[in-house]
């Protein structure tokens, strides 16, 4: 064997446990997660609301006030960010162009508790409510905040893959630009759909800006402007509680939790897989 | 608001439409299309310059020349195209039947309506059925019944000489078909808008000889209802579809005269040199 091949064999065995190091902490949280979550759920635990006392209580609420922060901050994020990413990559032109571009990539990577905090100064801390204005709505805010710039910047890239032989053929049809833009969407349906569920499965994880904005509640959900419970403070809370039964069923949450955001990452390899191809 | 134009409902506001019907209908007075001191850039690059030429109705003009003249450019600006691509100018003029396209008060999606547009590669919407892509242009300007739009649909596929091909599976994708059929679906899509004018960009250049040899008959044909303008590298292909031949050289009309006159009996020496082969 000459030194080639044996630094052929070097490198392949370094990748390979570089790839080793990188699975085994996500193959063991899958492993914790799915043996100890299971332990914690019943029938019972998906129907009931929190309880401090006893082991009867679950995640009703929790799923409940989860979905409708995700519903507030998508019907914010979704049009918001598709208006965005449209404006990107059909209207703006030059350095303007440039400049939006590099900011949506900046907010792309703001850290989610600085959104946190912005959100909790200007809506929580100015408009008090009976639990020292934390609210549902302010939730919703942030987490629609962070959709944003995901699905413009997934939105403009996925239109700057449609060739502009289709933008022409358009116009040359006498189609108004804002018809041509809408074909143009349809040709990239896929790429589309997959910033939005992307954002909308980043947002239904986050924790720190719902510890600044939805601050977590025992009961159902009381009106946007009342502090709301979700599956991520559910977790935070309980896991730290150093009460075995509530660790447990923090436990039994995150496990709820991770296979939605994993169905949901089914459902973006669904879509993109039903690409639309250009010929 | 709608507004009626040629029998086709047209989106817009009544001010664009007013200024639409400010484009006179009686054919003859005018050329159909005239392009008056035409310059046009991209960015510090001068396309064309100082390009004036009066195009005849129902008569098919062939624009010929090396690559990089400007004939693209030309048509481009006939049905303003051309400013769609950034950084892109132009002064001048374009009349179509007297009337300035560049005008204030004009429509540009009526001037593209009167002025339709095959492209060098064909580019039907891949996303769209045969059929929807030849009424595209009706449907996405708000046309909506189904009966009528079928009819147009065949209409046009039977001028496009494609009909008989397709008649059968009109739901497959409009991307399903071979390439000189995809370029056939274009021509239909363009006419079942009802323009006056049809400009052709290089539309044989991806085809293989068969195809083209369709898409000329074709061509021959449409210049009984239609005004073609065609730009094409291929001068065997502009003296056999051209009543009228124009030669470009470095963005400046060298020479345009009747196709036989200009293959035959050229005024200009740098005409002559180009046909003979002499360089190009």
């Amino acid at each position: 064997m000459n030194v080639r091949n044996i630094l052929d064999k070097v490198w392949l065995s370094l990748a390979v446990a570089a790839v080793v190091v990188a699975l085994a902490p996500l193959a063991s949280i899958i492993y914790y997660v799915t043996v100890r979550g299971i332990a914690a759920i019943s029938w019972n635990f998906l129907t009931h609301n929190f309880d401090q006392i006893g082991n009867s209580g679950g995640i009703a609420n929790a799923l409940e006030g989860t979905f409708l922060v995700v519903a507030l901050a998508s019907a914010i994020g979704i049009p918001v960010g598709l208006l965005a990413g449209v404006y990107i990559s059909e209207y703006a032109t030059g350095r303007l162009a440039d400049v939006v571009r590099f900011l949506s990539d900046v907010l792309v990577g703001v850290p989610s508790i600085v959104t946190g905090i912005l959100v909790y100064s200007a809506i929580v801390v100015s408009f008090p409510t009976p639990y020292k204005g934390y609210t549902a709505f302010a939730a919703g805010i942030a987490l629609g905040l962070m959709e944003i710039p995901i699905i413009a910047n997934t939105t403009s890239e996925s239109l700057k893959l449609v060739p502009n032989s289709l933008r022409e053929a358009s116009a040359a049809l006498g189609i108004r630009k804002w018809r041509t833009i809408f074909l143009m969407m349809a040709n990239c349906l896929g790429g589309i759909m997959t910033g939005i569920l992307l954002a909308t499965s980043r947002v239904a994880g986050e924790t720190a800006p719902l510890l600044l904005t939805a601050l977590g509640s025992t009961q159902s959900f009381q009106g946007w402007f009342n502090s709301i419970e979700t599956m991520t403070l559910f977790i935070f809370q309980n896991g730290t509680s150093g009460t075995p039964n509530l660790v447990e069923q923090a436990w039994g949450a995150s496990f709820i939790l991770l296979i939605t955001v994993l169905g949901i990452n089914i459902a973006i390899k669904l879509v993109t897989r039903r690409r639309i191809v250009f010929v | 608001m709608y507004s009626e134009v040629e029998g086709i409902e047209v989106e817009g506001s009544p001010v664009s439409a007013s200024a639409v019907n400010t484009i006179p209908f009686d054919a003859g007075k005018h050329p159909i299309v005239e392009v008056r001191n035409l310059n046009a850039w991209y960015g510090p690059q001068h396309i064309l310059s100082d390009v004036s030429m009066k195009f005849k109705r129902n008569r098919v003009t062939a624009i010929i020349g090396p690559s990089g003249c400007g004939k693209s450019t030309l048509v481009r600006c006939i049905n303003r195209l051309h400013e769609l691509v950034p950084n892109s100018k132009l002064t001048g003029n374009v009349m179509l039947d007297g009337v300035d396209i560049y005008g204030k008060q004009i429509d540009v999606v009526v001037v593209r309506r009167r002025i339709g547009m095959v492209f060098q590669k064909p580019n039907p919407f891949p996303n769209m059925s045969i059929r929807d892509n030849v009424v595209a242009g009706l449907k996405l300007a708000g046309v909506r019944d189904k009966k009528r739009l079928d009819e147009i649909a065949k209409n046009a596929l039977q001028q496009a000489f494609l009909w008989d091909e397709v008649k059968d599976k009109l739901s497959n994708s409009g991307a399903s078909i071979s390439g000189g059929q995809q370029q056939r679906l274009c021509i239909a899509r363009a006419l079942a808008v009802e323009p006056e004018v049809i400009l052709m960009d290089e539309p044989c250049s991806a085809l293989d000889p068969t195809a083209t040899a369709k898409i000329e008959e074709l061509i021959n044909k449409l210049s009984e209802d239609y005004t073609v303008i065609i730009v094409t590298h291929n001068m065997q292909q502009a003296s056999r579809v051209a009543d009228y031949t124009a030669f470009m050289y470095l963005g400046k009309l060298i020479e345009y005269d009747e196709t036989p006159t200009m293959f035959e009996n050229p005024k200009e020496e740098l005409t002559e040199r180009y046909i003979t082969g002499k360089f190009g």
